[in-house]
């Protein structure tokens, strides 16, 4: 990392992104298990809600189709809590510290820190869609539809990435980051993720589900698997994903501003 | 002092001093707690509309249906997270110094497993409010309930034997997934949001022999004051009340050796 200081924001961007992939690459664990434990879910939940689809109302003939959406959400929370821990991690261990000492932007931390959640997201989404087809999921949208899938993984994954980058910069521990996850699971959970928005019959839940921006991230990538194309469902997600992006990172560059006048 | 005494006051040393930190600091009961509230309020507001599936006959309704899983599942993360402590102990040294002070070891575990029933009892109890302040229906009687809590101190005792066993063996707090997975696919391979009769595929096949199913079949019929399955509960509880005993002893051995 010795000509870090010198050279441009790509070049600075991309051997921070590359030490977090290569990172991740060097934990097994922490690639699998995130990868691995959402589909062990999801082929669960596929049998074990299966009889769901026979509710009048329901919108799928299958309760896999309908479930898809569930592990690029929870891949998303995962490479979120990985990212989250890895740059405290750095706090921790005085890698920012050195950093800070050299003319390195906080924007090029910033963007090569999430490259390695990114990197997740990407694995994950792609790992989901190929399963998912494979065990017999249709996507409604077509294939140009699928791509469009990926896309809004990547990106609902970058917006739980900033998260997660803005937690560890504002906390600094690992075990602060960790403390944090219930938090993503209580958000996911709590959304139409699991059964229709219409359809959930507890009137409170239904409106926590409709105040929580996570039932519309999972809303549009559903809608490319069981509805085809719907513009007002990916507007939304996208939309949301996106102001959860910029929000989390000016709130990180902010925290990390802090944090470098700590140190 | 008998064997049997020896025991007995290093079981009430250990139990204590878990149930102290437990009540004492929120870090560790907190999660115990939160977790199956979560769960209740997720799935039983969530997902109450899967009593409109057709031949869904749990008359009870949806959130008794699940208050029953929440119960069965608290008390085994409730032994989970004692092995966790377990864990904590071995590393930051207190477990090897408490073995050296022990007397009769077999009764550290027998410690830890009555903190692990007094926390599951605690949990169940709050659970039980937030069933009844979401108007949860009761139909068993107050004898089905008691039954209903035997139940589950049983599955604390056996899910803390095991943990106990891992953590006595891998002595870190990286073990954690290891204590944790297993319990959480046993419990999530049984009908946890229909009856077995509507689950399908796969699942289907796997839950008629998991034990998880016996015990959640039991415990829906107590709250609903139908039991069920309590024979082959009981011989399950038995049976891996019996391994678990071999394995937590397996693990003890093991950090004995340890030093």
């Amino acid at each position: 990392m010795t000509g870090l200081a010198h050279s441009s924001m790509p070049t600075q961007v991309g051997l921070l992104a590359g030490r977090a992939v290569k990172r991740i690459l060097r934990q097994p664990a922490q690639l699998v298990f995130p990868v691995l434990f959402p589909l062990i879910l999801l082929g669960v939940n596929a049998s074990g809600l299966a009889a769901a689809t026979s509710v009048p109302g329901f919108p799928a003939a299958s309760y896999l189709d309908f479930a898809l959406a569930i592990p690029f959400m929870q891949g998303a929370l995962f490479a979120a809590l990985n990212g989250g821990q890895d740059l405290a991690r750095d706090i921790q261990g005085g890698f920012l510290d050195r950093l800070a000492m050299t003319p390195m932007s906080g924007a090029a931390l910033l963007t090569g820190q999430l490259g390695g959640a990114l990197f997740m997201g990407v694995i994950s989404a792609v790992l989901y869609l190929v399963v998912g087809i494979a065990f017999g999921a249709g996507i409604a949208s077509g294939v140009g539809g699928a791509l469009v899938l990926l896309a809004l993984a990547i990106v609902i994954s970058s917006a739980f990435a900033c998260f997660g980058t803005f937690v560890a910069l504002r906390a600094g521990t690992g075990e602060a980051v960790q403390g944090f996850f219930p938090l993503f699971f209580v958000l996911l959970f709590l959304s139409s993720a699991f059964y229709p928005r219409d359809l959930i019959e507890q009137d409170w839940f239904a409106t926590v589900a409709t105040y929580n921006p996570v039932s519309y991230m999972v809303e549009g990538i559903r809608s490319l698997v069981i509805t085809g194309w719907d513009g007002q469902a990916l507007a939304q997600a996208f939309g949301i994903s996106a102001i959860a992006i910029v929000g989390f990172l000016a709130l990180s560059a902010r925290a990390l501003r802090t944090r470098l006048v700590r140190t | 002092m008998t064997a049997l005494g020896r025991t007995r006051s290093v079981a009430f040393i250990v139990a204590w001093r878990g149930i102290h930190n437990a009540f004492t600091n929120p870090a560790f009961l907190l999660p115990s707690v939160l977790f199956p509230l979560f769960f209740f309020i997720a799935f039983a507001g969530g997902l109450s509309g899967l009593q409109r599936v057709p031949d869904f006959d749990y008359e009870s309704g949806y959130t008794s249906f699940q208050f029953a899983f929440v119960c069965i599942q608290a008390a085994a993360f409730g032994g989970v997270f004692t092995g966790f402590a377990i864990a904590a102990d071995f590393e930051f040294g207190f477990a090897r110094r408490l073995l050296l002070a022990a007397p009769n070891r077999g009764g550290i575990i027998i410690g830890y497993m009555v903190s692990a029933m007094v926390r599951a009892t605690f949990v169940l109890a709050v659970v039980f409010l937030a069933g009844l302040i979401s108007g949860m229906q009761i139909d068993g009687s107050i004898g089905d309930f008691a039954a209903l809590l035997v139940l589950a101190l049983c599955v604390s005792a056996v899910s803390t034997l095991w943990a106990a066993g891992i953590a006595m063996r891998m002595r870190t707090m990286q073990a954690g997934p290891v204590m944790q997975m297993p319990v959480f696919v046993l419990l999530f391979l049984a009908p946890v949001y229909v009856p077995l009769n509507l689950v399908d595929g796969w699942v289907h096949a796997v839950a008629r022999f998991n034990p998880a199913t016996a015990f959640l079949e039991a415990a829906r019929g107590f709250v609903s004051g139908e039991p069920d399955k309590v024979g082959i509960t009981a011989a399950c509880l038995v049976g891996m009340f019996a391994l678990t005993v071999l394995w937590a002893r397996g693990g003890l051995r093991s950090a004995e050796r340890a030093g």
